[in-house]
């Protein structure tokens, strides 16, 4: 049984006997929606190494365990009711500059740009990214430099995000700020608790990419 | 019993056009653009539209429209469009663009579709679809979307089932969460530019009409139980499939018919709602409080091989068993397509050596799925690129694990985390499961549904896939949908809509919609029965596996629609929902839904029982080969089925006849 199983065995329960069920978010159970979001016994989506709470399974527990299960906790991600918080934020940090500007239309043909295998699978590696925001509720300063790190070397590592590259960057830390998620000390929790294992380089990039754009554009 | 008064009504007629533009085949799409109606820039700015889903369909759809200029408000139940269950898709998507010098062509991935399809999808729409696959890889492309290369530096391509050529693009067993993820950029642009406003936690709970046109849409705020009023001169239903009918599916939790269905319910005519994919690759149902079953890409049957012992009722382990003594039954039956049949066929297989007893593991009801002569096939390959004379078995292991694990990994990971077993040192244990859904809303070549200015996209519409889908075809529909088919056929329609003004939400039509979807809420509330919703959802779900899923027959449908109408009764009468619904109540939302699955389930039925042929997924025990294969039956059955729903419980069917203009129908063969 996975642990959001349990969690639909208790609310059957809960229900049948007239109570109100527990409310939690989750959706596609197989690790990629990234809706999911428990903090189990300390650690966001629980025990198990680069795991989603939807796949975390009753076998990681022993019989008359307590558990302890609360949400994400961080400024920037209201609780909205019991096991839910609010992740809107990260939709805007997208919304700053997480994205190429490309229309659809006619574009080149995909084989006239080739990219060299290794960064083309960096790039899927930090694309990997399901925004769940594990990161955010690890990291003691609440920051979202792991995620807005794996969006920034995505597309830095990628010749069609060249052309944006400085105003990204900036635009999506200064929307970070505005959020309220904090700043980075490198203490490496997001690394460790990330779902997907979403390598902390990407924050150095992210960093690399930050100053090469503050130190060569006059507009910053 | 009580079916058999129940007449269906049918028409054989052109009653409805499908607007498919005159002339060859290859030509129609082109002399389409070329004439079509176009809105100016000014005007487009005037034009709201809504789009609900935030799939590859809908997020394609919502942004491309917003970088035309119109304004569009893009709906979706999840917490953020990104979460969409498109995100989910594993193996790739297909393009015709012969990078692998393989033979293929736009006529081939048409012909293939159209095929694998057994012919009942058509024939304009799935020419169209192959026509502008190569588009979306470029688009994607453009969007950043890393596909997986070769070391040159240009884009790897894979097979999937019922095809000959190597056509399918991939990001590793991620590809639908990267494109939904370019696709979902590309709309958050919009957003920040605003010409997108999301609501997010909305459900679409009514289509409203004025004066016989889709004007708008009653959403329900999931947080705040509010009803909300929004108009719009066109409404895109991108809503995805109805898979969890079935209760037990790969779909999300929250993937659900109800806007598709309100939609049939206002005028929509629903098409081949018994055409239901049955993927054969997925893990094994292993206990009653299972809440989904989860999907090994396709893919892995480019290199994996699918065998159950020669012996019935085997009880060693699978490692025990020596070569001589397992049955690859597909190599066996199958020897020009192997492991890579479509996914009906190897589905079917797969259930007809489990019945036949000779299923494995705890509950019978499973297949191997073995990686050990690829592990060994990679492995002398790569001791061979790197110089490693006679190497011992151990390397080559070691090597052929790298390949594999390269190429399957996050799937192997996801495979041992369900089941607790290393599928790299066992073969991994699979089973058929509810996985896609063929039939949904009629749409004209317009993508158009029966009711004006109503549009369906992806999975939701019935239009490309006839009654078998084939593998990495799903994202190729959505996208081809979304980016480049509605951004021409909306155009088309709205350039004569602009003469008309934007209608008030205070307008009457609102009101009474409104009010109506508030009844249904108060009605739902007001039951305070005994059960939950997922109790009334399983008993559903196990009626539709058990007589409208992998085998079906007249009795078994007749007997199904009995007791669906017997458990929708039920329903009504002794629900349970706790809480309000003034605030977020997920049992109040799932209760909505499966309201719709049980009137959807008896039409499903319903269209299973008219159609007394076997084709693609739909299988009719009556209508099979001496071999046991799917056997159609063209004379009677060559047309979509698209029902009119007249009051629950009673529809009207209408026929759209099938004309193929290039290709001959022949019984499909795969041996």
């Amino acid at each position: 049984m996975s642990f959001l199983e349990m969690f639909d065995v208790l609310n059957e329960r809960l229900i049948e006997e007239g109570e109100d069920p527990i409310a939690f978010d989750h959706d596609c159970r197989e690790g990629i929606c990234g809706a999911c979001s428990m903090v189990i016994d300390g650690k966001p989506h629980g025990p198990w190494a680069q795991n989603t709470t939807c796949q975390l399974h009753m076998r990681a527990f022993q019989d008359g365990d307590t558990i302890i299960v609360e949400p994400w906790r961080a400024k920037a991600f209201p609780v909205v009711k019991d096991l839910m918080v609010d992740r809107s934020a990260f939709d805007r940090v997208i919304q700053a500059g997480g994205y190429i500007s490309v229309n659809t239309g006619n574009p080149a043909d995909a084989n006239a740009i080739p990219i060299d295998k290794k960064s083309a699978d960096d790039a899927f590696a930090a694309a990997a990214c399901i925004g769940c925001g594990a990161c955010v509720a690890a990291c003691k300063n609440s920051s979202a430099m792991l995620f807005a790190g794996a969006k920034v070397s995505q597309l830095a590592l990628l010749p069609q995000g060249d052309p944006e590259r400085k105003t990204r960057v900036i635009e999506m830390v200064a929307q970070m700020d505005k959020e309220g998620f904090g700043s980075c000390t490198a203490t490496g929790a997001c690394e460790a608790t990330c779902p997907k294992g979403i390598s902390i380089t990407n924050i150095a990039r992210l960093n690399k990419e930050y100053m090469r754009a503050i130190l060569s554009s006059e507009e910053a | 019993m009580q079916y058999d008064h129940i007449i269906i009504t049918t028409f054989y007629s052109m009653a409805f056009d499908s607007k498919v533009p005159k002339g060859p085949l290859e030509n129609k799409w082109t002399e389409y653009k070329d004439h079509c109606k176009l809105v100016n820039p000014a005007n487009k700015r005037k034009l709201e539209i809504i789009v609900i889903g935030t799939g590859l369909a809908g997020a394609s759809a919502a942004a491309s429209l917003g970088e035309m200029g119109y304004k569009v408000k893009s709906f979706c139940f999840q917490d953020s469009p990104r979460r969409a269950h498109s995100i989910a898709a594993q193996g790739g998507i297909n393009a015709a663009k012969n990078y692998q010098n393989d033979g293929d062509s736009v006529f081939r991935l048409f012909y293939d579709t159209l095929k694998g399809g057994d012919y009942r999808s058509r024939d304009s729409n799935v020419y169209r679809l192959a026509e502008v696959s190569a588009n979306i890889i470029d688009q994607c492309v453009a969007q950043g979307v890393p596909f997986a290369r070769e070391y040159g530096g240009l884009l790897s391509n894979r097979s999937f089932g019922g095809v000959q050529v190597q056509r399918t693009f991939y990001a590793a067993g991620q590809t639908g969460q990267q494109l939904l993820l370019g696709a979902y950029s590309a709309l958050e642009r919009q957003v920040a530019l605003g010409n997108v406003q999301v609501y997010d936690r909305h459900e679409m709970q009514e289509v409203v009409h004025i004066d016989g046109k889709a004007r708008g849409i009653i959403a329900r705020n999931m947080m705040t139980g509010e009803l909300e009023r929004h108009f719009g001169y066109a409404v895109l239903i991108c809503s995805g499939g109805y898979g969890n009918v079935y209760f037990l599916s790969t779909n999300a939790m929250g993937s659900n018919v109800t806007a598709a269905w309100k939609a049939h319910k206002q005028g929509a005519y629903f098409a081949n709602p018994c055409m239901t994919q049955i993927h054969p690759t997925c893990i094994p149902v292993t206990g009653d409080h299972q809440s989904k079953l989860t999907l090994m890409s396709e893919s892995l049957r480019n290199d994996g091989r699918i065998w159950v012992p020669k012996q019935k009722d085997d009880k060693r382990k699978a490692n025990q068993i020596p070569e001589q003594e397992r049955d690859y039954y597909l190599e066996r039956r199958y020897p020009a397509f192997g492991n890579l049949v479509p996914r009906d066929v190897a589905s079917r297989a797969a259930k007809e050596r489990c019945d036949a007893g000779y299923g494995v593991g705890t509950t019978k009801q499973a297949v191997y799925l073995d990686f050990t002569e690829a592990i060994n096939r990679y492995g002398k390959i790569e001791c061979g690129k790197h110089g490693i004379d006679n190497p011992s078995a151990e390397i080559i292991r070691h090597h052929g694990l790298e390949v594999v694990k390269e190429k399957y990994g996050n799937l192997f990971d996801m495979y041992e985390k369900i089941t607790g077993e290393n599928p790299y040192e066992v073969p991994m244990r699979i089973y058929p499961a509810i996985h896609y859904t063929m039939g949904g809303l009629w749409v004209d070549y317009e993508l158009m549904t029966s009711v004006q200015g109503l549009y369906c996209l992806g999975e939701a519409n019935y239009s490309d896939h006839g009654a078998n889908r084939l593998g990495a075809s799903a994202l190729m529909q959505g996208l081809a949908d979304g980016y480049f088919v509605i951004p021409y056929t909306l155009g088309n329609y709205l350039a004569g809509e602009i003469y008309h003004k934007p209608i008030s939400t205070d307008h009457e039509a609102f009101a009474t919609a409104e009010k109506q979807v508030a009844q249904r809420i108060a009605k739902l509330m007001g039951i305070k029965g005994k059960h939950s919703v997922d109790h009334f959802h399983k008993r559903l779900g196990k009626i539709m596996w058990e007589y409208c899923g992998m085998a079906r027959n007249e009795a078994g449908l007749k007997q199904a629609i009995q007791e669906i109408r017997e458990l929708r009764a039920e329903f009504w009468q002794d629900l349970r929902i706790p809480g309000s619904d003034k605030e977020y109540n997920p049992e109040l939302d799932k209760a909505g839904r499966v309201a719709d699955f049980l009137e959807l389930g008896e039409l499903m039925c319903l269209d299973a029982l008219d159609r007394a042929e076997s084709c693609g997924g739909h299988f009719r025990e009556e209508s099979q080969t001496p071999e046991g294969e799917a056997l159609r039956n063209d004379e009677k059955f060559m047309y979509v089925s698209a029902w009119e729903f007249k009051s629950v419980g009673e529809w009207e069917l209408h026929k759209e006849p099938l004309i193929f203009e290039k290709i001959q129908p022949t019984q499909r063969n795969y041996k």
